[in-house]
């Protein structure tokens, strides 16, 4: 199934969890998550399963006024 | 014996800062720059922010900014630049929590892009939202009295308007408006955007404002470390001022010197 991960096409298997897109994509810490514009808690990576056309935001801390 | 020999801390939702000047981490010519600036300002907190981590690689920020900022031990205040909807701010905020593990919020809600103008209609409820959930919330709004009035009802218990729009360096623009807030509010204002020159950070404080937050100004200087100090010295002669009441302008000149005993004082009978 195609996501979209910081608005680019990513491929992942069917069903796969949030916490598998982290780690296909390579996102490393320090980093926080949205789904679908919701924040979504760290602690939930493992048991949030994924779908067709979902919208993942990784961020990462940077510079800011 | 003076006023200035009590302590004089910036207290921020019942938290005490030593120092009244908070600086912005953005647009510094190096990672070294950026940290002399630090340490030559002494600032209360530090903001930062967030932005999408690119697959694989961190050029941008990511672990050495995290790495930096670590060393300079400042308290974070996580900005939610460049949101333009309730929704953004509110995931924003929460992603900003848990990244720097902190409950301050630089609330930015932005209604215009060419003048970065907060959008005052949408942003009591942001920070109510917000203020529900938990946050220290720092709302970035105009001088507009109401729009501060408003937001101090829902719980703020500091507001940051603006001098001048984000980045310009034109001071403050709306004295009279910001001088009328000072009389009208009791909570501290910290006075965020568009400050260009220590001078108009030095007024600022004159008028009563409690603290100033910059970034450009400082950022963006030659060498922004002297501005750095240069910012920091202004802030703190400002606040003496404000707190040792400086005298109310005359438009006549009055003599400094006693005139009585002035030698040659009338002697050709004029």
């Amino acid at each position: 199934m195609q996501i979209t991960i910081n608005q680019a096409p990513f491929d992942l298997p069917e069903d796969a969890t949030l916490e598998e897109a982290l780690a296909q994509f390579g996102a490393t810490p320090p980093y926080a998550v949205a789904l679908n514009l919701e924040f979504v808690h760290r602690q939930r990576y493992g048991e949030t399963i994924l779908k067709a056309n979902d919208s993942l935001e990784i961020v990462q801390p940077v510079a800011g006024g | 014996m003076s006023i200035l020999n009590g302590a004089d801390p910036l207290v921020l939702y019942g938290t005490t800062f030593p120092s009244r000047l908070l600086l912005g981490t953005a647009r510094y010519p190096s990672p070294k720059v950026l940290e002399s600036a630090v340490r030559a300002a002494a600032p209360a907190m530090l903001t930062v922010s967030l932005r999408r981590q690119a697959a694989g690689h961190n050029e941008i920020g990511g672990q050495d900014f995290w790495d930096l900022l670590g060393k300079l031990k400042v308290p974070f205040l996580p900005n939610t630049a460049g949101c333009h909807s309730l929704d953004e701010v509110f995931t924003t905020a929460m992603m900003a929590r848990e990244v720097f593990g902190t409950e301050w919020i630089k609330l930015e809600l932005i209604g215009d892009d060419y003048t970065l103008q907060p959008d005052t209609l949408g942003l009591v409820t942001a920070a109510d939202k917000l203020l529900r959930e938990g946050f220290k919330v720092l709302p970035y709004c105009t001088e507009d009295l109401v729009v501060c009035r408003r937001l101090i009802d829902v719980g703020c218990e500091a507001i940051m308007p603006w001098a001048a729009p984000i980045g310009t360096g034109k001071g403050p623009t709306n004295p009279y408006a910001l001088r009328l807030l000072r009389e009208r509010v009791q909570v501290p204002i910290l006075v965020d955007a568009g400050i260009g020159v220590p001078s108009h950070a030095c007024q600022v404080m004159e008028w009563g404002c409690d603290g100033v937050l910059l970034n450009t100004a400082v950022a963006q200087a030659r060498d922004p470390v002297a501005l750095a100090g240069a910012f920091r010295a202004a802030i703190t002669a400002g606040r003496a001022a404000y707190l040792g009441g400086a005298m109310a302008e005359r438009e006549s000149a009055e003599a400094s010197t006693p005139v009585v005993g002035t030698p040659f004082w009338h002697l050709d009978g004029g």
